[in-house]
């Protein structure tokens, strides 16, 4: 096979030219500071040759096959032009001081870029990032079970190193604090620990991979191989219904409020997947029926003068009249979108979701809705004597709706109101001709998303004990679509893998809060191009994305 | 009384007259065929009579009913079912899917299941690819599809927009055999077409509309003869 240059170079200086972006806007440097592997590996490590690997990887797969060597040579080329671009802003920096421009391009960077040597070091940056893509290409290479067991494992790592706070936490509630210092030094794990690791779940993927292969395809056993995996459902069940249970335990206060945020984007996500994911209407103005939910919660219970609801309420008779007035709302405002497909609607509902919040921002209602001083000292649940005033106990009560939601939508989905949302998303005028009601169907889907979301809403407002009308702003909305889109439009356990990935994750990383919207851009981006269908995708969107791959052949006539 | 009475429509859309003052007439059991140029209203008509247009003026009754006010999900309680003009099958749903979706709006699942038997007796090769995903099937098949979808709601009559648009002609012949086969068994069609010549030979009679209005209406074997129509859409000089 013939090396074609052109594609390796462009994937070298893909790399290379992210490589000079994340250093330059200061991501390297402040990434650097975060150590991973004892002294030796940090994040900015991480950052910048991971890029150099994949450039490498990503060289070698697009000629498809060829030898080992080959691989080798493409890896090393691209990760060598990867090198480039960041190289020449060393140099540059050494005759041209350039922060006064560019904060971010300073003696630290280049301090690092070069492992502390000067110029000469650059022989080093280009010797490592070199090595990366030669890896990253030899990686392509290699047999398809070694490449499994050897991308997890350092693929485990990388994840137990980065949140070794998540893992720090839990290993101090569950064995002690001195349980830490076996495997991590500060923050950062301890390299034999991290060799241990690597090699462990290697050796397992390894090893699982070939019992896998090994055992003989019986199509005979069918329906015995049915029965166990119905068995394995219920243990991955059991044990995750346990861990959902016990996890305020293992991960104390700070996560649990972490897991409450997820919660609620669960929620709100469960909600709009039955707008956007079951029904088809893209709806960006879905916060107001969070706001709806909140401000009826708070009003209701407030103990301060804007209480409307004459001190009779507590949290529980709040929480169904608030999910009400959600759902009302959702229908009010389907009606007048009921005609409007598509962008059109997208606009109308993006209007819409900003006229509920200024509204709540407005001194005109102010006298009501508190203006931007908000609604304040909002009680916080309270049940049989049990008081819900922490993260944790809040979080078995977001679990609690998360779970109702959950349910409903599944069940739902396999209604004959699903089947009505899947036929109108589809072709409204068709379905129509079915003898689908597409009015009815449409206002059901916001009513419920908007309850759903009204849910979260009042959730919300008894834990924070205050609300604010900025608290309702677009991003709302937008997370909680692109969270579902990440996940897997229409998909259950997508609403909460994706809320898991764009609300948990972030929470963990609060140390680099700065770039949070830009690694979530180019996690969108690259998720978008690579997998449109999201993480967990749900059956019929796999088939619409991926319909070439899953056709039966055609018979030939 | 005919079965299907069209009296007098006039459909906007928007500020385009596109029908102007149609009317129409399908008796139980017959095969009417609507023909004319692109644009001429063909697919307009059709679609104001199974209520997802609303005419400005005129009304149309089904067996002496007024349905001309009713929204179009409630006409298929009524009796009508409509093969859309490009097929319109629910491309991400599976070939029994759609079909049953053809099913929706009742609730008898033996005889359910006994029509999914009949329309695939009808067309062999849907029952072949009952679990394909419909957008991946042939132009001809989403044909067949929508047609079977259509039948699945055991219509008394059936409005075809263009069933032999963009097949081949041994394909076109299958399925005018099938509006045949239909119609014997008790179906009343309307059917639109661009094949003026096929969609004649199968009907009872005909339509020829023009910039939205009705030209001309015979026999179908006389408007095969009508010089007229021959040359304007039989291609003859
Ligand atoms: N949604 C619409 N908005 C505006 N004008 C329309 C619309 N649909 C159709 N028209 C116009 O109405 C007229 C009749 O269109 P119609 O689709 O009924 O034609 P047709 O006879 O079915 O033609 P064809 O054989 O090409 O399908 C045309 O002039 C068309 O441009
Ligand atoms: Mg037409």
């Amino acid at each position: 096979m013939k090396i074609n240059w052109k594609t390796t170079l462009r994937y070298g200086l893909i790399g290379g030219v992210s490589a000079l972006y994340f250093s330059m806007i200061g991501m390297v440097e402040l990434f650097a500071g975060r150590n991973l592997i004892g002294t030796t590996v940090n994040m900015g490590h991480l950052l910048l040759y991971g890029g150099m690997l994949a450039a490498g990887l990503l060289a070698a797969r697009a000629h498809h096959q060829g030898k080992l060597a080959q691989h080798a040579v493409i890896g090393l080329v691209a990760g060598l032009s990867a090198a480039i671009p960041t190289a020449l802003l060393v140099i540059l920096h050494e005759f041209i001081p350039m922060q006064d421009v560019f904060v971010s391009v300073n003696n630290a960077l280049i301090r690092f870029l070069t492992f502390e040597r000067g110029l000469p070091g650059l022989l080093q940056f280009f010797l490592a990032s070199g090595l990366l893509g030669l890896l990253g290409g030899l990686f392509d290479g290699i047999p398809t079970d070694y490449r499994r067991a050897v991308g997890t494992g350092l693929a485990g790592v990388a994840i137990v190193a980065v949140f070794s706070d998540l893992v720090t936490q839990v290993l101090t509630n569950l064995f002690g604090r001195a349980s830490v210092n076996i495997f991590f030094v500060s923050k950062a794990l301890k390299p034999v620990i991290a060799l241990v690791l690597l090699l462990a779940i290697a050796a397992f993927v390894f090893m699982r991979d070939r019992r896998k292969a090994n055992a003989p395809a019986a199509v005979a056993a069918a329906p015995l191989d049915k029965r166990a995996a119905l068995r394995k459902q219920v243990i991955l069940f059991v044990i995750i219904g346990a861990l959902l249970a016990i996890a305020p335990w293992i991960l104390g206060s700070f996560l649990s409020q972490v897991l409450f945020e997820v919660g609620r984007f669960v929620l709100l996500g469960l909600g709009l997947n039955i707008v956007v994911g079951y029904a088809g209407l893209l709806d960006l103005g879905y916060v107001a029926f969070f706001a709806f939910g909140a401000y009826t919660m708070g009003l209701l219970t407030t103990t301060t003068n804007l209480n409307l609801g004459g001190g009779v309420f507590n949290f529980w008779l709040a929480l169904p009249i608030a999910v009400l007035v959600s759902v009302l709302f959702g229908v009010l405002l389907g009606f007048p979108v009921l005609s409007l497909r598509g962008d059109y609607l997208a606009i109308v509902t993006l209007g819409f979701g900003e006229i509920i919040r200024i509204l709540a921002l407005s001194d005109w209602l102010k006298p009501i809705m508190g203006g931007a001083q908000g609604v304040l000292f909002i009680p916080t649940p309270e049940i049989f004597g049990i008081v819900f005033d922490s993260p944790e106990s809040m979080y078995y009560l977001v679990l609690a709706a998360a779970l109702v939601a959950a349910f409903v939508s599944i069940r739902l989905r396999d209604s004959r109101l699903g089947r009505q949302w899947m036929a109108m998303r589809e072709d409204e005028d068709v379905a129509e001709a079915m003898g689908i009601n597409t009015v009815q169907t449409k206002l059901l889907a916001f009513a419920i998303g908007a309850g759903f979301s009204g849910l979260g809403g009042a959730i919300f407002a008894a834990r924070l004990g205050n609300i604010f009308p900025h608290s309702f702003n677009l991003l709302i909305s937008i997370n909680a679509l692109s969270l579902i889109i990440v996940g897997g439009l229409g998909s259950i356990p997508g609403v909460i893998v994706g809320a898991i990935a764009l609300v948990g994750l972030p929470e963990l990383l609060r140390e680099f809060q700065e770039y949070r919207l830009l690694i979530y851009g180019i996690l969108l981006i690259v998720m978008m191009l690579n997998r449109p269908e999201g993480f967990l995708p749900a059956e019929v969107f796999k088939r619409e994305l991926h319909a070439g791959e899953i056709t039966e052949p055609a018979e030939v006539e | 009384m005919a079965m299907l009475e069209v009296h007098d429509i006039h459909t906007y859309y928007g500020n385009i007259h596109a029908l102007k003052g149609i009317s129409l007439e399908v008796n139980q059991g017959e095969i009417v065929t609507l023909i004319g140029a692109n644009g001429a209203g063909k697919t307009t008509t059709l679609r104001t009579i199974s209520g997802l247009l609303r005419p400005r003026q005129g009304t149309i009754t089904l067996n002496g009913e007024l349905i001309s006010e009713l929204p179009a999900h409630e006409l298929v309680y009524k009796g009508i079912a409509m093969v859309p003009e490009g097929r319109g099958v629910f491309a991400k749903m599976s070939v029994q899917e759609n079909l049953e979706m053809g099913a929706y709006h009742r609730n008898d699942k033996a005889v359910i299941t006994s029509d999914l038997e009949y329309v695939f007796g009808l067309f062999p090769r849907l029952k072949e690819r009952r679990r394909q995903v419909s957008g991946t099937l042939s132009g001809g098949e989403q044909q067949m599809l929508a047609t079977g979808r259509a039948l699945m709601s055991k219509p008394t009559l059936l409005l075809m927009d263009e069933p032999s648009m963009g097949l081949a002609p041994i394909l076109v012949e299958g399925i005018f055999d099938t509006i045949q086969a239909i119609n014997k068994e008790g179906t009343t069609v309307l059917l639109v077409e661009q094949n003026a010549l096929m969609a004649l030979s199968i009907a009872h009679r005909g339509y020829v509309l023009q910039t939205g209005q009705i030209v001309l209406t015979d026999k179908a074997d006389k408007l095969k003869k009508d010089p007229t129509v021959q040359k304007a859409y039989l291609g003859v000089d």
